[in-house]
């Protein structure tokens, strides 16, 4: 297929006026599956979290987890929406070989919550409401591995293989109404509400919300309409748009794609697109067609749900801080400038900081390590910052180093020792022997022996010529290996020069 | 006599993925017919104020709590397959060749 | 020990408790006589043989020990291929699940074994319970022991033809519209299906979920009420599942047997299961029947149920639909077998059709398609949407009969056993023999079919129906043992009693060939 032509983005948005729909995906962190009682966990061989149930075996029946559907209730809550006071589960029917029962257990025309908007900021200041049509329940897929051909895609793949761990996992759907008036923001708006419907999640702990591990999944939803037209173009349908920066890049890849196409007398077709993360492109996959008959039917092996108003409200005390609030009051309580909290919120810190200053650390301090030396070495063993070293470790190193009994330098050696799991930071120091030399017995005798060998420089110093000193504090500090504070060394040697024979 | 075609029966044995042979689409699409126009009384009863009835016994809330279980064996799991490769379950190409 | 095959359950069950016969015999003379009948009658798909005599000889061990056992433990059962079993081969008697083998228990084939019942086998059935004949199963077809030339009923016709040869004194069945009924009224034995969620459903292949039920086989109502008590309760693993306490079927089956159970009891005839339709032997059996209610101090009622007339058609609505969807699971992927296209290139999706093409029946193919067409986008509100309000009112039908009566009857079916091949070629004639089972599916309430005669034209048994409201079970015990105990001390002898003996196979292999 002949790579898609792009339009110019400035020029497309002056033709075209771009319309956006996002349905998100976000796996809840249940203990069990949605349906039966396997563990929702990863990480153990394929097939091991399965029953005859999420197997899709003959005579496997559904059982609802009551959990997946207070999570849901919850997030739906977060979401301004409306909690249903009749819902069910629906059969959405297709054949696909990772989903085991040939049908989704999902929501169709009762979905738990419906009719809900969320507001969000972009980074020029504007606000933006964001509808949301509907947030429903659903169990997901299987995982498929691709085998054979080049790429381990299924494109020309000779056989495919199937783990059904995730089969079953509880999911939300959310649905926004469509959203018109995006004009140029439109890729952010599509970042910045994934990327909120993504902190809200994590903010209830109803997900881990980690979106390269797929826990928020994203399917993008782009039509243009020609200025002064009042007549909806056709959309296309961007799958599984994985990570923030991906949402803006798809957006914005398919208005300049649409225009193009569009701008040069054709049509859209009405499908959905791949989006490939190596390209920054997406490509057609299926078209949208008769054969998208679902054949949604109440499902027959589960009751309908009324959840009980008090159930509802107990649910909404539950609910923390709303995420936007929480970064207003979080920055002016810290004292951050604009350019410091993104660099927290934007790396994921916000939790860890806070977690990191109410353990007694100066949000400053927190701030520095979570997204200087912390980040650097999660960056470099490629895991997430916050699962290298607890808040209560950080904030005690950073006591230490507040008290004088670490240097920095040192403090990011006790740190790498709190990481290779040696122990608290006191206790590396301790094992290490890494703390800043205190008593200043073996100190003195340092300075004594770096003043009577450099006399010049001792004579210098009781002529008051003090930035003679700095000769000596490198030698002292050289002789101390470093475990030496340079500020205490500078007011012993001012001292000793003063008093020595 | 309602209107089932064999068009119809061959669109819907795609859907439902079953290889029918044209006899049988032939077949299926007679006795299609002359079914659907035995039942499709059941619309002369439905009036729009009669409740839907999808459960026999009306219960609501039924819910379990998320406490796990344990689950098959890796081969429990595997024990029927038709296909496997290790501990997954193997499967033909997803897409055609071309 | 062939008079150990003649024993009701209740009457095995004393003779092990008292220990005068052991588990191992009396499972070794039910084997025996599945080897010497069975091959003609067809009735059992698999046979458990060795692992049978071991699981009795388990029973026999644990009684020896001073176990305090289930009053069941160590008598044999039949189960329906229907019901996922560890040990045995599963089927639903398709051809797509051949020689499967699950990885688990249904929760009644567990709470069996638990009480310490003896699985004898596997018994045949229509392919997924869609039939009423055992005609459809993909491994032939299963011999009504009143006559080698008709029908055992169906779906569940082999359960009822193994109870009704005294191959088992009990079985397991499912009942959608009438797969346990209708199979018990035309072999002249008992069935009962429960209220729809009094039994688990968690393990039973599903064809219609919202109307399938698992529910005893035997040749007693005693009997049925005994396997019901082990059967049925609350299964978490089935959210359909009620949660009630129930009261033993067993003792409400004694009850029965007392002096003027029947007493002022209101029994409700229903207007539209009777008259036009319903063959002239059974309307007879039917009549007297309630002719020996009345004289027993029954206060019989005449019902309108109006609806009724649009239960077969809202049924073979509701019931393709849901089963179209069950049945998606049988994709060649995780189970049972896997064929490939003949032509074509060798995708999944391809695969998945080669496979289903090859491996349904045409009677489950018929169903899926319908099923299909009536869940489709622009179909669904005019057929699947209005079955779904046509049970409505059949549930209304109900509720208004049984402000005025205790407990409905009514023919178990319009006519006795027929011939194989009568209705093969016309599925609406074949639809229709469900007229009078399907509604209780419909509605949830209970239904049980017991044996009221022979029909004097052809000979073959006739069948009574009783329904009660739903949760009521209890009732359909205490009346159906009253009402056949009334029979059997008018006939002076049990009906399955005057079924023709059975030749032993080989009997039949010689006479074959001195033809």
């Amino acid at each position: 297929m002949a790579s898609a032509e792009l339009m110019d983005y400035d020029k497309a948005l002056e033709l075209f006026e771009p319309v956006l729909g996002f349905e998100v995906h976000v796996e809840l962190n249940t203990k069990t599956k949605m349906f039966c009682g396997c563990a929702n966990e990863f990480g153990s061989g394929a097939n091991t979290n399965t029953c005859p149930t999420c197997l899709g075996l003959p005579g496997g029946l559904p059982q609802v987890n009551k959990k997946a559907i207070e999570s849901s209730i919850r997030l739906g809550l977060a979401l301004g929406c409306e909690i249903a006071e009749h819902s069910r589960f629906a059969r959405k029917n297709y054949f696909y070989p990772d989903t085991a029962k040939n049908f989704q257990t999902s929501q169709y025309d009762d979905p738990i919550c419906h009719d809900g908007s969320i507001t969000i900021e972009l980074e020029s200041g504007r606000l933006v409401t964001v509808e949301i049509e509907r947030a429903h329940m659903e169990d997901d897929a299987g995982k498929l591995t691709h085998m054979g051909g080049a790429t381990g895609r299924i494109q020309g793949a000779d056989y495919s293989l199937v783990d059904y761990n995730r089969g079953g996992v509880p999911l939300v759907e959310i649905v926004t109404q469509m959203i018109e008036g995006a004009e140029h923001d439109a890729p952010e708006i599509g970042k910045t509400y994934v990327a909120a419907i993504r902190e809200i999640a994590k903010g209830l702990g109803v997900s881990n919300a980690r979106m390269e591990e797929g826990n928020v999944r994203c399917d993008a939803n782009v039509s243009l309409r020609p200025r002064g037209s009042n007549v909806l173009g056709t959309r296309t349908e961007t799958k599984n748009v994985n990570s923030l920066r991906s949402v803006e890049r798809a957006v914005r890849y398919e208005i300049q794609r649409q225009a193009a196409v569009l701008h040069a007398g054709g049509t859209i077709t009405q499908e959905t697109r791949h989006w490939h993360e190596d390209t920054g492109r997406t490509s057609a996959g299926r078209p949208k067609s008769d054969a998208d008959d679902y054949r949604y039917f109440p499902e027959p092996d589960l009751l309908p749900m009324a959840p009980s108003r008090e159930w509802v409200e107990e649910l909404r005390l539950t609910l923390p801080e709303p995420p936007a609030a929480r970064r207003k009051r979080l920055q002016a309580a810290w004292g951050f400038v604009n350019l410091e909290f993104q660099d927290v919120v934007n790396s994921d810190l916000l939790d860890a900081v806070e977690a990191t200053v109410a353990a007694g650390a100066s949000a400053q301090a927190a701030r520095k390590w979570w997204t200087g030396e912390i980040a650097r070495l999660a960056n470099v063993a490629g895991v997430a910052a916050d699962t290298l070293v607890t808040p209560v470790q950080l904030a005690a190193l950073i006591e230490l180093v507040e008290a004088g009994t670490l240097t920095d330098r040192l403090a990011r050696q006790v740190l790498e020792g709190v990481i290779a799991g040696e122990g608290t930071p006191t206790q590396v120091v301790d094992s290490r022997g890494l703390a800043v030399v205190s008593d200043d017995g073996p100190l003195v005798a340092a300075i004594d022996a770096a003043l009577l060998g450099q006399p010049d420089v001792l004579a210098k110093i009781r002529d008051g010529k003090v930035q003679a000193a700095g000769a000596v504090i490198g030698a002292v500090m050289k002789a101390m290996r470093g475990q030496a504070d340079a500020a205490r060394v500078r007011e012993l040697v001012l001292e000793r020069a003063a008093t020595i024979e | 006599m309602s209107e089932i075609t064999a068009e119809q029966v061959k669109h819907l044995a795609y859907l439902a993925r079953i290889d029918l042979s044209p006899l049988e689409i032939t077949n299926l699409t007679h006795d299609l017919g002359q079914i659907v126009d035995s039942i499709a009384k059941v619309s002369e009863v439905a009036t729009a104020d009669t409740p839907a009835t999808s459960h026999p016994m009306p219960l609501t809330n039924v819910f379990r709590e998320d406490v796990v279980v344990p689950s098959l064996t890796v081969e429990q799991a595997l024990s029927g397959a038709p296909d496997r490769a290790g501990d997954k379950f193997r499967v033909p190409a997803i897409l055609d060749e071309d | 020990m062939t008079y150990l095959t003649k024993l009701s359950a209740a009457a095995l069950s004393d003779l092990l408790i008292s220990r005068e016969v052991s588990a191992v015999e009396a499972t070794r003379a039910h084997l025996e006589h599945i080897t010497a009948v069975d091959t003609d009658l067809h009735a059992f798909l698999h046979v458990a043989g060795d692992a049978a005599l071991a699981t009795a000889a388990q029973i026999d061990a644990r009684r020896a020990a001073g176990e305090e056992l289930n009053p069941l433990a160590g008598v044999p059962i039949a189960i329906k291929d229907v019901l996922a079993t560890q040990d045995m081969p599963t089927t639903a008697g398709s051809k797509i699940l051949e020689g499967w083998i699950p990885p688990y228990d249904a929760t009644v084939v567990a709470r069996l074994r638990a009480a310490g019942l003896v699985p004898l086998g596997k018994t045949n059935m229509d392919e997924f319970a869609m039939g009423s004949s055992t005609e459809h199963s993909a491994y032939g077809i299963t011999r009504n022991p009143w006559d080698r030339d008709r029908i055992p009923g169906g779906s569940g016709g082999g359960s009822a033809a193994a109870v009704a040869s005294f191959q088992a004194p009990l079985a397991l069945g499912s009942d959608t519209g009438g797969s346990i009924r209708q199979p018990a009224a035309v072999t002249g034995s008992v069935g009962v299906k429960p209220t729809y969620g009094g039994v688990s459903r968690y393990g039973a292949i599903a064809l219609a979920s919202s109307l399938d039920q698992v529910g005893p086989v035997s040749r007693t109502v005693y009997d049925a009420a005994l396997l019901h008590d082990v059967i049925g309760g609350h299964d978490p693993l089935d959210s359909t599942s009620l949660t009630e306490r129930w009261p033993s079927m067993a003792a409400a089956a004694a009850a029965g047997l007392q002096d003027d159970a029947l007493r002022g009891v209101r029994v409700g005839v229903i207007k539209e299961l009777s008259g036009d339709g319903f063959q002239a032997g059974v309307t007879q059996r039917f009549n007297e029947t309630l002719a020996l209610l009345v004289a027993a101090g029954a206060e019989i009622t005449e019902v309108s149920a109006p609806n009724f007339e649009y239960a077969v058609a809202a049924y073979y609505l509701i019931l393709p639909a849901e089963a179209s969807s069950n049945l998606a699971r049988f994709d060649s992927v995780r189970f049972g077998i896997r064929v490939n296209p003949e032509s074509g290139s060798l995708t999944s999706e391809h695969v998945m059709s080669a496979t289903r093409e090859a491996g349904f029946g045409a009677e489950v193919k018929r169903r899926i398609i319908l099923g299909t067409y009536a869940l489709s986008a622009g179909y669904y509100d005019a057929y699947y949407g209005s079955a779904q309000k046509v049970r409505t009112l059949i549930q209304r039908d109900f509720a208004a009969a049984f402000s005025q009566v205790d407990v409905l009857v009514s023919p178990s079916a319009p006519t006795t056993a027929f011939k194989f091949g009568e209705k093969l070629a016309d599925p609406m004639a074949m639809y229709i023999n469900d007229v009078t089972t399907i509604p209780a599916n419909l509605a949830g309430v209970p239904g049980m079919s017991i044996p009221i005669g022979l029909a004097p034209e052809d000979g073959l048994p006739v069948g009574l129906q009783i329904m009660a409201p739903a949760k009521a079970d209890a009732r359909l015990y205490t009346v159906g043992a009253a009402i056949e105990q009334l029979l059997e001390a008018s006939w002076g002898h049990t009906m399955l009693s005057q079924a023709p003996a059975l030749t032993p196979t080989e009997m039949f292999a010689s006479e074959e060939g001195a033809v």
